[in-house]
Formats: structure tokens, C-alpha cells, sequence
């Protein structure tokens, strides 16, 4: 029986190539980005939000003060920078466990992790969009004079200062589903975004919230968005390291809730 | 069905509880190659938790769940299989042929998005993003994306609500297709005609377990409760004393009389009143049926269980 069911026997194990699985990843994190980068009511907020406030306070508002032109490029790309994390994968998560997209995917043979992969990618490719964005603001329109190096370091701490605002918002999504996503993210957002520093330089707000910033993981990556452009000299390896951990900690949490809760 | 075709599924006393509720208690279930097995039972019977398993979304908490021999928590078993859930929101923005490219990609050796798409019906909808789509036609698409990995086995849960008549024979018609090919199904609906024309076996749930398994005749007779209604000036009781009369009540001035045999009450109805008029008679629809069927499981819940087995 099993012999003379060998070559038709259902269910039979056929390797898939790898080459074949790398697709999988690839593909997945293709839909991703162009099914969002299609939905003006995702991208728009996310891009309009840092560049409006920037072109406000950096350029419309502020005369002729290069520093806090440079020092607003920075603290306003960690905003813009947060934004696609905390929403890409907060506000997605949360409609996708809503309305059974993550219940079909995860019947699907989709390989494990292709779609967090593939989120993670979109909110890079956006968190990129928006510092781009200011830095265009910020050379041509404030005149902040910044040099390849410092381009790059923008661009770095763009794509990967996002990643832990992924594991934040992944975390959040897990915590409750559908539309009320949004509110709770703006919850997060916005007050921390004060409370780090991104509005309004730290020396400005009251001693107890000054001391206290550093709880916030903004506060760190707004340390090396200032560090890019030359604005911090101070050792950034610590920084590095909380938002490292920060990240670890809520993908751990929100992994972990995913699998018990779906 | 050849009952020396290999199983691609199979439930064997399974046990699910979600804290004090059990949502199985001892499900079986075996669905073999090339046969399209229907899930029927109301709503609360187990059926979503007995398809969860075999997708491998959720863990039993005793017994075994095999998908072509293996855990479905392994992705190398669920290589195999389509799934076609009744609510999953796909990405709006994304248009119908990049739907399918992706979840091709999911699979070894998935069908061309030609041959995917012919099968499916929805060759005029590949550009077409899937917001635009209208229900019945995000359906169509629904179901070529669970055929579109060349499955050997397809889950189908509802597939034909909110499709029109049209839509839903040429979705048979296609399942009909992938049967032929070997396929095997595992259709869950509310539907007893669609059951009827796909079915070559119908499984009953309720209460966490399998309460009749068996052909779509052998159910129909099981259920064979027909419907009366008429405008009639008898009092109730006079007809509440016939023998063959299960259960009779005034329902906007209509009488409403539920029966075995239709045909000894109607005449005697007719004798008895001969101002009778509006007189319906009609087979009980499913859900009547299906009460009919998981009442007697409540009043004898072991009788029916040695008939099931």
C-alpha cells in the first residue's frame, strides 16, 4: 500500500527551494509596502505630520538661527522616524487581526516571519521617505549646511531608529484590535514625543520631565538623529544599547502575546 | 467514497477547552483523498474549533489532529493545503493579480496565474485593486487564492455567501473540478443545498462532537420535518390532538403546524375546515432541521452517539 501510493501519496514532503522561500520573504514585503504606500490616509499623516511642524518652527517661524534650524532637523526626523514604526505596525497589526488577515496568513504556509519582515521593511522604506523629506527641508529650504557624512547618518538613523518603534507599536497592536488602535498610538506618540524633547529643546521643559526623559526611548534616538548632525558629541554606544534592549523587550512581549492571543 | 483512499485529515478524540468551555469534547473527523466532506451544524457546535486545528491556529488540548499525517503547526503539512476563510479582510489597495502572486509564493509548485485565475472565474479582475470588488467578486477571489498553491486539500468555510446564484454554480462547478483532479474538501456552510450538490459525506456537529456522520440522503431523512401554514379558524387544541401533529401555534393569525407527514394532516385539515385557505406546506429549512437534530442530542446524548459511531 505505501509503496504503490509512493509517488501519488498526498501530503508527500517536497523540499521547497530555497530559492523559492527567499521569494516568499521578498514578495511579502513588496505587498507590504506598495499596498501602503497606495493608502494616501497611511502615508500622508505619517509624512505631513514632522515636515509641517518642521517648516513651521524650522523655517517659517525661526529667523535665521542656524542651530535651532539644525538641532529641529534632528528632533523632528526622530518624530517623523517614530511615526511609520508606532503606526505601520500598530494600527496594521491591530486591523489585521480584526478583520482575519493574520488568521489566514497564519494558516497559509507563510514562511514564519515573513510578515513581521515584511512590515518591518515598509516602516523602513517610510521612516527613509521622511527623513528624506526633511533633510530636503532642512539643506534647501533652512539652509542647514550638512555634509555627506552627516546625510548618511541621517539616513541610517532613519531606517534602523525606526526598528524599535516597530517592536513598540507591534506591542500595541497585540493589545487591542480594530480601530481604536489609532488613539492608543496617539497616546504614545504625542506625549512622548514632548516629554523626549522633539518639540521643544529639553532645557526648555521643567527639571522633573528633563530628568526623567531618558525613560522614553525617543529621548535615545533623538540623541543620535542630533549626533548625525553634529549636534551631540557625547558617546552614543549607551544609547545604542537602550534602544537595542528596548526593542528586544517588546518584540519579546508582543511575540509572546501573539502567539497566545492570535 | 473508496474507503481504502489514503486520509488527508483527521480528527480522533479531540478535546479543546477554552477555560470552562469545551469546544470539543471527543471530535472525529477523517476526510480522504479526492472526497469533499461537509461541516454542518449551528453555530457554537465545535465547527470553527475543528477547522482551527486542522489549520493549526490552535493546539488540542488532548487527542490527535493530523494533516496529511503530520502536525498542521508544521509548515511543510500546510504546504499542501488552500484555505478560503469566511472573514478575511484582504489588503484593500492591493490589486487581484498581486493577491495571487503572493500567495503563490507561499506554495512549491503553485498553479500558473492563468490556469488559477480560469478556474477561479475572475480572469477580468486581475488588475482590479480589491476594494473595488463587489462582495461576491472579493468571494471569487477569495477562492482562487486557496486553490492558487495547487492544494490537495482546500479548506472552504461558507465560500458562496453573498455570491448570487450565478456566482455560486460556477464556484461548484469548479470545486467539482479540483474533486476530479483528487483534491479533497473540507466545506463548512449553512447552506443544505450546497451540501446536497457538493457533499459525499455530511458531518453533523453539536456540542463539541459529531452527532451523524453519513450521506446527504441519510441526513435529509433524519430531518424530515415539514412546515404547514394556513389561515384556518380550528381551535389549536383540536389540532395539537392529532397524532402526526408536532407543534402548532398562531403566528400573525396564520396557523403554523409542524409535522412529520405532511400529507395525512393537510387532508385533515381540509376536511375539518372547509374555509381553509393559504394553505403552504414546506420542508423545514436547515437551521430548523439542525435544531431539530442537536435537541435530540441534548434530550439523549448517548443514543446518538452510538448511532454516530
Amino acid at each position: 500500500m505505501r509503496t504503490a501510493m509512493l509517488a501519488t501519496a498526498p501530503g508527500a514532503i517536497e523540499r521547497m527551494a530555497t530559492r523559492r522561500v527567499l521569494g516568499a520573504y521578498l514578495e511579502e514585503a513588496r505587498s507590504e509596502c506598495l499596498r501602503y504606500l497606495r493608502a494616501p490616509g497611511f502615508i500622508l499623516p505619517m509624512t505631513l505630520f514632522s515636515t509641517v511642524f518642521y517648516l513651521m518652527f524650522g523655517v517659517l517661524l525661526n529667523h535665521g538661527n542656524a542651530d535651532a534650524a539644525r538641532y529641529l532637523l534632528a528632533s523632528y526626523s526622530t518624530f517623523g522616524i517614530i511615526g511609520p514604526g508606532l503606526f505601520g505596525f500598530g494600527v496594521s497589526l491591530a486591523i489585521e487581526r480584526d478583520g482575519g488577515l493574520l488568521t489566514l496568513k497564519r494558516a497559509l504556509p507563510m514562511p514564519p516571519g515573513a510578515y513581521l519582515l515584511g512590515k518591518m521593511v515598509m516602516a523602513m522604506i517610510a521612516a527613509s521617505i521622511v527623513t528624506v523629506l526633511l533633510l530636503l527641508i532642512g539643506v534647501f529650504l533652512a539652509h542647514v549646511v550638512l555634509s555627506w557624512g552627516e546625510l548618511l547618518a541621517m539616513l541610517l538613523a532613519g531606517m534602523f531608529g525606526v526598528l524599535p518603534f516597530c517592536a513598540l507599536g507591534m506591542f500595541v497592536g497585540t493589545l487591542l484590535k480594530g480601530q481604536g488602535a489609532p488613539g492608543l498610538l496617539n497616546l504614545v506618540y504625542l506625549p512622548m514625543a514632548f516629554l523626549s524633547g522633539l518639540w521643544l529643546p529639553l532645557s526648555m521643559l521643567p527639571r522633573t520631565l528633563r530628568q526623567i526623559a531618558p525613560i522614553w526611548p525617543s529621548y535615545h534616538l533623538n540623541q543620535l538623529t542630533q549626533a548625525a548632525v553634529g549636534m551631540n558629541n557625547g558617546s552614543l554606544l549607551p544609547h545604542v544599547l537602550v534602544l537595542l534592549g528596548f526593542t528586544a523587550g517588546f518584540l519579546l512581549l508582543a511575540t509572546r502575546r501573539l502567539r497566545r492571543h492570535g | 467514497m473508496n474507503d481504502s483512499n489514503p486520509v488527508v485529515a483527521r480528527l480522533a478524540a479531540v478535546v479543546k477547552r477554552y477555560g470552562s468551555l469545551i469546544a470539543l469534547g471527543g471530535a472525529e473527523l477523517q476526510l480522504r483523498r479526492g472526497e469533499l466532506l461537509a461541516l454542518l451544524g449551528p453555530n457554537g457546535a465545535g465547527k470553527t474549533s475543528a477547522i482551527s486545528l486542522l489549520l493549526g491556529l490552535i493546539r488540542a488540548d488532548a487527542g490527535t489532529v493530523e494533516l496529511f499525517g503530520r502536525d498542521p503547526q508544521a509548515i511543510e503539512a500546510r504546504r499542501h493545503i488552500g484555505v478560503m476563510l469566511q472573514h478575511a479582510e484582504l489588503p484593500p489597495t492591493l490589486r487581484v493579480g498581486e493577491l495571487l502572486r503572493l500567495t503563490a509564493s507561499y506554495y512549491p509548485a503553485p498553479r500558473g496565474l492563468a490556469e488559477t485565475a480560469e478556474l477561479a472565474g475572475i480572469g477580468d479582475l486581475l488588475k482590479r485593486p480589491y476594494a473595488r470588488l463587489s462582495g461576491g467578486q472579493q468571494r471569487r477571489v477569495q477562492f482562487a487564492l486557496a486553490l492558487c498553491g495547487r492544494p490537495e486539500l482546500l479548506f472552504l468555510d461558507e465560500p458562496t455567501v453573498g455570491m448570487d446564484i450565478d456566482a455560486r454554480q460556477k464556484l461548484w462547478a469548479a470545486i467539482r473540478r479540483l474533486l476530479a483532479e483528487g483534491c479533497s474538501v473540507l466545506l463548512t456552510t449553512h447552506y443544505l443545498e450546497e451540501a446536497e450538490a457538493l457533499a459525499d459525506r455530511v458531518c453533523v456537529m453539536a456540542h463539541g462532537r459529531m452527532i451523524h456522520e453519513g450521506t446527504v440522503d441519510a441526513l435529509r431523512a433524519r430531518v424530515a420535518i415539514k412546515r404547514i401554514r394556513c389561515l384556518s379558524t380550528l381551535p389549536l387544541d383540536t389540532v395539537r390532538s392529532w397524532p402526526e401533529v408536532c407543534e402548532v401555534r398562531h403566528e400573525q393569525q396564520r396557523m403554523h403546524i409542524t409535522v412529520g407527514e405532511a400529507e395525512a394532516v393537510v387532508r385533515r385539515l381540509l376536511d375539518a375546515d372547509p374555509h381553509l385557505r393559504e394553505l403552504e406546506v414546506q420542508r423545514a429549512g436547515l437551521a430548523e432541521a439542525f435544531s431539530e437534530l442537536t435537541r435530540d442530542a441534548d434530550i439523549a446524548p448517548d443514543a446518538q452517539q452510538r448511532e454516530a459511531a
